[in-house]
């Protein structure tokens, strides 16, 4: 396609490589002025990388990009944003103790005489934007104390601060609920009305056919097509995105509850700032079932979780596993039967200078079968790890002693979930499991928690994603301001009523 | 030269191109300044191998420097940073001196008793650094910085009180020879070991114008034994996983706050050990006033980069360390260069050591460049073929 | 009252050079490079402040000249640190262990193989030479530097918290992918911020041997820099709060000294370790956790974000 000025930005042959990883080969993208743009792939096709080329974060290897028309070379965010362009980036660039006006003006400080910043002036302008696009934002609140939504919408409002025209948004819905998720749309098409283009990244088909008018497909660094979204079915843009028909839906039988596994009873947390994060929680998982937990992120999910493993202090309540385990060690929270697959894998899960061999080992090392009296058994560890790993199907085959930053992140998660499942907890706590993974490995992971299930062990799932926990829980319990306020069997709820509930507006 | 990419690309190669580094840069600043590097060069090299003496007493200076080093390379392996090894080191002279003035029992038991107590004192100031960093979140470098100098007021405090000033100088009383650790000590001065060294001078150049003595043999052992622990045991598993990931580690069910206590312990404790080794083994066999830091903390710091943080290759890097310090003394007593010369070079060294992409990187530019003149005559043929 | 005025002469001359090493170490850890080499930039400043000094006969081009070297010394922390995301705690002890040899180096190349300088000029009193001279009032005429040590102090915070440059450095040190996406250059920046530790450094250097000592010996510079660094993290890497920590030491120093100076049967080596062991005290009392700038020696990879 030849450049052309209706078209707000055209990325033609863009290939770039990391070393010997091609993460983009002769891709395409035309962006049409005044128009939604999504960007479709699976985790790793290279979605992301090919907006941090236009925002100029990396160079590509070859390739032109036209903006308006006319080819320009941006080699530096700087000559992105000058050029009407701004990115919010799936993981925020916020920083976090800085206030809202503080990050909004950033690099595009409002300045008094000889570089004295003027937050006056400042401040009056985050207000005039907002007022203008209608967002409810506190200039003054600082980022560690507002809600991801509105973290959210300063970002936005950095790009437009900027007088960005064309908006990139990376994989914007991740952590919303439905009615954020609704506002967003809402905000997309009252820029799109004032003259603005948006670019959104995401791999979620819904919301493409919701909001996007043209729709760019790209596997494994290859470009797949652009297609007209008023055209497509979700069925289509799937087996576009993965390159085979895939099933949507999670396949299970229904659940055959038993005894209670974990109880919990009027727990109280605070964060490390001393705030009340987990208020009086009441929540009980049977053995045989999956108890879903779906809420927004930062309404004390991260608090339950480490306080049913005392990772954090319960300030009250209880929490029974077989007996009271709350506020003893995570040792023994192990040693009572909980196995955990953490939120963060490169934080809580693996120690990533070690080899795979190793982090299959880390709650067990000490146990006699890996060594005798102090001394530890690398050749146990190496054939213990060789199970696993023909088990699970981790890859490459035949990395034991290799470092597991090196493998993939499905495999890295892999190998956590072998780990944990392999030690036949009674009680399986899986914390977001399928962060960042791609579609054949987020299948892998549904269908362990599944099976682990069907087996008898209790599963807490919590997860920031909506889909997924209506799609595998038995059971849903919709966690609000640190309480769980409303529960429902699978099935028997909608989407928006569950984000009623996750919205705190839900009936009481 | 693809043999030099492949080298270039593996761990040593840092080290040794830091090495390298550092000797041009030491050799073109004698130059500048207006010495004769070959001169400089030969007269080190003379300084270290030039006499059995010169190599004992390398070896001698090589101990507590190699035991500090391993004691700094354990503690940063484990995630923490011991710049207190200095304070440790000094409080082991000190309960070294105190016990081994105060009891007098057989030297089968009185050289254990000094040694150990000697390490149990560095131990303790140092697991006190990590029980304050784990429980109270007080980082490891003030309270390191801060014991480095009361140690060092304590010493003076000993050596002037009372009960152990020795009268008419500024050291405290040695202590009892029962204590001494140095090799053969009573033999070498009797009659029939003096008949027998005066027809071997080697050895008696060996034994006695030194205080040759069995610290560097146990310096050995502790560095290789420490080795085992980090690499094949549990417990060296554990510290290691907290020191990579304590979040992990801690969600895995391992103390961390114990494992933070208990690396200090024994980091604190190898440096004990070097303090008290050193009263036992060497003359004057007692603590002096002390009116700056040392030293022997901070050069642990060096031996323990140099060595990339391995225990074992502590035993190296000491050796090399000390022999520059020898061997620059003897530099500056006959050439004239001052010896700071090879302070400069080991700053330089530990310098390059702290880039471990330094090597890698030359090797790609080496490659870099390779490909391109590959191209070049590529096309060159090419043209020549049109 | 005799004794109070004589405790704040003695705080006063104590903290200044402090001061100077804890803003060195507040500017370099706020943009997120650890510095544990301030105490060898503090020895390059105090041997160019010597040396400059002896020669031009003019304390405050020995000053300024200490700060440049001070900055020159900084500069391979800063490649190090910045270009090849070297590990900064050893590039800092390389620093510390090549400064003293630089120094007495340069010493003895310019002072006749002696490890220590001739007597050079000093920086003038605040005062006067003469005012209230004799009486202990005189001690509260300090030189200098110290002056310039608590201006600079206000202008790091004024430019750390007032200014747009000082918004772009605190977001380079706590969120260094959030600064580059918006443009900001966080290399430049941390190259920047080392520089300007290693001269706020090497003046420090520069106000103990053309401020106090007027001459450079081997012990000009004794752990000043290391206890400096305690002060930025006791102070909770803010100017102020640094410079308080700075104040106590100089303080528990000089009750230390009017105590070993009274009738009271203290050895002094005990009285020495006062300042150490009350440092310790307050921060188990008073301080507890401190919390470091998030990306502080942390090296910062384009693309690892």
């Amino acid at each position: 396609m030849e450049p052309d000025s209706s078209y707000a930005v055209q990325m033609h042959g863009i290939t770039k490589r990391f070393g010997n990883y091609t993460a983009l080969s002769q891709v395409d993208l035309n962006v049409r002025k005044q128009s939604v743009h999504a960007i479709l792939g699976e985790n790793g096709a290279g979605k992301t990388t090919l907006m941090n080329i236009l925002y100029g974060l990396y160079q590509a290897d070859e390739g032109t990009i036209y903006l308006n028309g006319t080819p320009h070379s941006i080699t530096g965010p700087n000559e992105a944003i000058s050029n009407g362009i701004g990115m919010v980036h799936q993981h925020f660039m916020l920083v976090e103790n800085f206030t809202v006006t503080e990050n909004i003006m950033l690099g595009d400080e409002v300045c008094g005489p000889a570089g004295t910043l003027d937050m006056r002036m400042a401040r009056k302008q985050v207000l005039d934007l907002v007022e203008q696009y209608g967002f409810e934002v506190d200039p003054d609140a600082r980022i560690e104390d507002i809600s991801v939504g509105m973290q959210q919408r300063v970002e936005i409002l950095k790009a437009l601060f900027r007088g960005a025209q064309t908006l990139i948004l990376d994989e914007p819905t991740a952590v919303l609920t439905p009615q954020e998720i609704d506002k967003l749309l809402q905000i997309m098409d009252d820029l799109v009305a004032s003259g603005k283009t948006i670019i959104i990244i995401t791999h979620k088909l819904k919301e493409i056919l919701r909001s996007a008018d043209e729709c760019t497909i790209i596997r494994r660094g290859e470009y797949m097509g652009t297609v007209d979204v008023s055209q497509s079915s979700e069925e289509d843009l799937a087996a576009k995105m993965v390159g085979r028909n895939v099933n949507l839906k999670v396949e299970k039988t229904p659940a055959t509850p038993g005894e209670v596994v974990l109880d919990v009873n009027g727990l109280v947390v605070r964060d490390d700032r001393g705030i009340e994060q987990v208020c009086g929680l009441d929540l009980k998982v049977r053995a045989g079932e999956i108890v879903g937990i779906a809420g927004i992120d930062g309404n004390g999910q991260e608090e339950l979780v480490n306080a049913i493993v005392s990772m954090t202090k319960a300030e009250a309540g209880t929490v029974v596993v077989g007996e009271e385990i709350q506020n003893t060690s995570p040792r023994n929270a192990i040693a009572h039967g909980v196995s955990t697959i953490p939120s963060d894998r490169h934080r809580w899960g693996l120690v990533l200078p070690m080899m795979v061999s190793e982090n299959s080992v880390l709650e067990q090392h000490d146990k006699s079968s890996f060594g005798k009296g102090i001394m530890l058994d690398y050749n146990k560890m190496h054939e213990y790890t060789s199970m696993l790993i023909k088990e699970f199907d981790i890859r490459p085959s035949g990395c034991e002693d290799e470092r597991i930053a090196g493998l993939s992140g499905g495999n890295q998660q892999k190998v956590i979930i072998a780990r944990e499942v392999t030690q036949a907890p009674k009680l399986l706590i899986a914390f977001q499991p399928t962060r960042g993974l791609d579609v054949g490995a987020i299948e892998f992971v549904h269908k362990t928690l599944i099976s682990e299930r069907d087996r008898g062990a209790a599963i807490l799932l919590v997860s920031y994603e909506l889909d997924e926990v209506m799609d595998v829980s038995d059971t849903i319990a919709v966690i609000y301001h640190g309480k769980i306020v409303g529960t429902f069997e699978q099935g028997t709820v909608g989407e928006e009523e569950l984000g009623l509930y996750m919205a705190g507006g839900g009936a009481k | 030269m693809s043999g030099l990419v492949k080298f270039l690309r593996r761990p040593i190669a840092s080290t040794l191109v830091a090495v390298l580094v550092g000797l041009l840069i030491a050799i073109l600043l004698v130059l500048v300044t207006g010495y004769d590097p070959l001169q400089t060069v030969a007269t080190l090299v003379h300084g270290v191998f030039g006499s059995p003496k010169y190599i004992t007493n390398v070896i001698i200076k090589a101990t507590p420097i190699l035991l500090t080093g391993v004691a700094v390379s354990f503690a940063f392996r484990t995630g923490l940073f011991n710049i207190g090894a200095e304070g440790q080191y000094i409080l082991g002279t000190i309960v070294a001196t105190i016990v081994g003035v105060s009891v007098n029992l057989p030297a089968v038991l009185q050289i254990p008793l000094v040694v150990l107590s000697g390490a149990l004192g560095g131990a303790l100031l140092g697991a006190l650094i990590g029980f304050l960093k784990a429980r109270l979140g007080i980082h490891e470098v003030i309270t390191s910085i801060m014991t480095n100098w009361i140690m060092l007021y304590l010493c003076n405090f000993v050596v002037s009180s009372e009960a152990f000033h020795n009268p008419n100088s500024n050291t405290a009383y040695p202590i009892n020879p029962s204590g001494y650790t140095m090799i053969l000590p009573q033999w070498k001065v009797s009659d029939e070991g003096i008949e027998y060294l005066l027809q071997h001078p080697w050895l008696r150049d060996v034994l006695l114008k030194t205080d040759l003595n069995v610290g560097f043999l146990v310096a050995v052992f502790v560095a290789i034994v420490v080795g085992i622990l980090l690499k094949r045991t549990k417990l060296g598993y554990q510290l290691r996983a907290v020191g990579l990931n304590k979040d992990a580690a801690r969600f895995s069910g391992i103390a961390v706050e114990r494992s933070v206590v208990l690396c200090m312990l024994i980091s604190g404790g190898i440096c004990g050990l070097a303090g008290a080794l050193n009263i036992t083994g060497i003359n004057p066999h007692t603590l002096s006033t002390l009116v700056a830091q040392e030293g022997y903390g901070f050069n642990g710091l060096s031996v323990a980069f140099i060595a990339g943080c391995s225990t074992v290759g502590c035993i190296p890097s000491s050796l090399f360390f000390s022999a520059l310090m020898y061997g620059g003394m003897t530099v500056q007593q006959v050439v004239g260069v001052p010896s700071e010369i090879i302070n400069i070079m080991i700053g330089i060294i530990v310098f390059f050591t702290a880039i471990p992409s330094m090597a890698p990187w030359i090797a790609d530019a080496i490659e870099r460049r390779r490909s391109r003149e590959n191209k070049n005559l590529a096309q060159e043929t090419k043209g020549e073929e049109a | 009252m005799q004794t109070v005025i004589l405790l704040l002469g003695i705080t006063l001359m104590y903290a200044t050079p402090l001061v100077f090493g804890a803003l060195g170490g507040v500017v370099s850890e706020r943009a997120g490079v650890t510095n544990i080499g301030i105490e060898g930039m503090m020895v390059i400043g105090a041997i160019s402040a010597a040396v400059t000094g002896y020669f031009t006969q003019n304390p405050w081009i020995a000053f300024i000249v200490a700060g440049l070297f001070g900055a020159l010394m900084a500069l391979p922390h800063a490649i190090a640190s910045v270009s090849f995301a070297a590990d900064q705690t050893v590039s800092g002890v390389a620093i510390n262990l090549l400064a003293p040899g630089i120094a007495l180096f340069a010493c003895r190349r310019f002072f006749d193989g002696a490890a220590m300088s001739p007597m050079v000029v000093k920086l003038p009193r605040i005062l006067g030479e003469e005012w209230m001279k004799g009486t202990s009032w005189a001690n509260l005429n300090v030189n200098v530097s110290t002056v310039i040590a608590i201006l600079l102090a206000i202008l790091v915070w004024f430019v750390m918290y007032k200014t747009k440059w000082g918004l772009r450095m605190r977001a380079v040190g706590e969120h260094p992918a959030a600064a580059d996406t918006l443009g900001i250059n966080v290399y430049k920046t941390r190259y920047i911020c080392v520089l300007i530790s290693g001269m706020l450094a090497g003046f420090g250097g520069a106000s103990v041997t053309i401020g106090i000592i007027s001459r450079f010996t081997q012990t000009a510079i004794a752990g000043q820099g290391f206890i400096a660094l305690a002060a930025v993290i006791f102070g909770k890497w803010t100017p102020f709060g640094a410079c308080g920590a700075c104040a106590l030491f100089g303080a528990t120093q000089a009750l230390a000294i009017i105590l070993g100076g009274g009738e009271l049967p203290i050895p002094s080596t005990v009285l020495s370790m006062l300042p150490y062991v009350m440092t310790i005290v307050v921060l188990v009392l008073f301080v507890g956790k401190s919390v470091a700038p998030k990306a502080d020696g942390v090296p910062y990879i384009k693309g690892s974000r």
